[in-house]
């Protein structure tokens, strides 16, 4: 049984449907990756899992128990945590006070996670007096990957977070996310690079125009054919 | 060498002294406007009056306890009433966006339907304010009149020219000295400042860590009516209360915050000395001050004032104007309106 689950939603922002009733679901220490052209709505189905839209249809499962009608910051408190494709970082605070802000909701001592985070990327520390808008796209990405794992989550959201780096830091962030999933949690990720990341994925979604076209484990996504011509580039 | 220091003198006494006096008194007016725009994001046009009304509960408790002789002479005894004006002026604010900013808030209104909702509070807030205190000028400082007496300061220098520092001014720049360094402190070091300052720069990521937007919303209120009140209060020991005058001051406020970088504090405080300071300096007749520097085949005729005191609102909407059109960010790079 997943941990998440995201199931048959369908809802937009207002106006028309974008999700026409799609499912996403990850399980604990696996890592689910959502593929797709631009517009598919693959971020749309990010924040419906996450609170930030309202579902017409469907619902959302966490262990077991329905948080469809959960507020985001809810979600917080519940272990869940979310990295949006846009806008992740607070640009006009250094980089600690972004880390800081990840952990707003923690009541107990989070230096020891701000230490393990600044082992995770030591630029961070470097640069953790600096204000984070002041960063290059890479290390932006990494502030707000941080800032995301300073709830110590159980369940990590990320949309596209390899998006606007160069190919080392890609490579670099896509070992950590790795190594997170491997600390036992469900790492549930938006990617452009579908290639790559299918290959570290265990379950795979193709999502278009709002709904699962191809479903499957991530090797055997990579091995489809009709995956391939169509959203592989060959 | 007595010249140059007579001219000091008089250069403190009519420009120094009450440019800090004023240019505080508008920085804690632009604090308040600034921290609303960063929060709620919308130019609250009813600060002004808010000023206004916190003032008045102020009077109205000061002449309370005048009447039952309580004071803490020399100090003037509206200090003793200013919590309560100041809760006054939170209690309005928070009415006010529970009945009237929140329904905007929730339907996700954009900041114009803000701006002209809160020239509706504003013209509210004046209508209370005129209903209970009346329109006009109230009397309401008392305690000592001077730190230093023009009299006692030329005795002690032998100089022509005397210095004057009034108690409300003394007081004025002392308390905006402690009540901004508070205000950074707080959203510099504390964890509800960090989530106020997270909240303004990047709302749905301040969601998504879990800051509650109910709170930072109620403790901007808390901290935009207190800062009202508090300058509100100083102005009025240091001018006088008259509502029509607070309803003005909102021109030199917005000027300040506009200067400094709206949604920026720093840019707020430094904004409202140099919007005061420009009203001062504009407006001072230069001519006494001259004439102790200058020899006196050149002493001038006219009175060398660039801009008379009526027009000193002019000051502020021209500097609006220019910032606006030149540099819509401000001095501190805040957001551009
Ligand atoms: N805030 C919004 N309001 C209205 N429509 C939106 C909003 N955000 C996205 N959309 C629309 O929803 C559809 C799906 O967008 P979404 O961002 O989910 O796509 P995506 O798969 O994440 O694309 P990309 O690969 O470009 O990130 C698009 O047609 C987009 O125009
Ligand atoms: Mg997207």
């Amino acid at each position: 049984m997943s941990i998440l689950l995201g199931e048959n939603m369908v809802g937009g922002y207002g106006g028309a449907d974008i999700l026409q009733g799609c499912t996403v679901a990850v399980d604990v220490g696996e890592i689910a990756v959502i593929v797709g052209p631009n517009g598919a709505g693959k971020s749309t189905a990010m924040k419906a899992v996450f609170g930030m839209l309202n579902l017409r249809e469907g619902r959302v499962v966490l262990d077991g128990k329905d948080i469809t009608a959960l507020s985001p910051q809810a979600r917080v408190k519940e272990g869940m945590a979310f990295v949006p494709q846009t806008n992740n970082v607070f640009a006009g605070m250094t980089v600690e006070e972004n880390l800081e802000m990840g952990a707003y909701l923690r009541t107990d001592d989070f230096r020891g996670t701000m230490e393990q985070i600044y082992d995770l990327f030591p630029i961070l520390k470097e640069k953790r007096r600096q204000a984070a808008g002041e960063l290059s796209g890479g290390q932006r990405q990494q502030v707000a990957f941080g800032r995301a794992l300073m709830t110590e989550p159980r369940i990590l959201m990320l949309d596209e977070p390899t998006a606007g780096v160069s190919p080392i830091v890609m490579d670099e962030l896509f070992d950590r996310i790795i190594e997170v999933g491997r600390t036992g949690v469900a790492v549930l990720m938006v990617e452009q690079n579908a290639a790559q990341a299918l290959e570290i994925a265990d379950t795979g979604y193709v999502l278009v125009t709002g709904e699962n076209r191809f479903t499957d484990t991530g090797a055997a996504l990579l091995a489809n054919p009709e995956v391939r011509r169509s959203f592989l580039g060959g | 060498m007595e010249g140059i220091l007579n001219a000091v003198v008089l250069f403190s006494n009519f420009v120094l002294i009450p440019g800090m006096a004023y240019g505080s008194q508008l920085a804690l007016g632009a604090l308040g406007v600034t921290l609303i725009y960063s929060i709620l994001r919308f130019a609250n046009f009813a600060h002004g009056d808010l000023m206004a009304f916190g003032t008045m509960f102020v009077i109205l408790i000061t002449w309370w306890l005048q009447s039952i002789g309580v004071g803490i002479d020399p100090l003037p005894t509206a200090l003793l009433a200013l919590p309560f004006g100041m809760a006054a002026a939170i209690a309005i604010s928070l009415l006010s966006d529970r009945f009237v900013y929140r329904f905007y808030r929730r339907n996700k209104s954009p900041a114009v339907i803000f701006v002209i909702v809160s020239i509706g509070v504003m013209f509210l807030m004046n209508g209370l304010v005129r209903v209970i205190i009346g329109p006009n000028d109230q009397e309401f400082g008392d305690g000592a009149r001077f730190l230093i007496k023009v009299r006692e300061f030329k005795e002690a220098t032998g100089l022509n020219e005397g210095l004057a520092l009034k108690l409300s001014q003394g007081l004025t720049i002392a308390v905006t000295f402690v009540v901004v360094i508070a205000l950074f402190w707080f959203l510099q070091k504390s964890r509800t400042g960090k989530a106020m300052r997270a909240y303004s720069d990047n709302e749905d990521l301040a969601l998504l860590s879990g800051v509650n937007p109910d709170k930072v919303v109620i403790v901007a209120w808390v901290i935009a009516g207190s800062l009202a009140t508090i300058a509100g209060t100083l102005y009025g020991l240091d001018k006088s209360f008259k509502p029509f005058t607070y309803f003005q001051l909102l021109l030199p406020i917005f000027a300040a915050a506009i200067v400094g970088g709206i949604g920026h504090p720093v840019g707020a405080v430094v904004g409202g000395y140099v919007v005061a300071f420009s009203e001062v300096t504009v407006t001072y007749a230069y001519k006494k001050f001259l004439i102790y520097l200058v020899p006196e085949s050149w002493e001038p005729e006219s009175l060398v004032q660039l801009l008379s005191t009526e027009y000193k609102f002019a000051v502020s909407f021209v500097i609006l104007v220019v910032v606006l059109l030149v540099r819509p960010t401000g001095i501190f790079k805040g957001k551009v309106l």
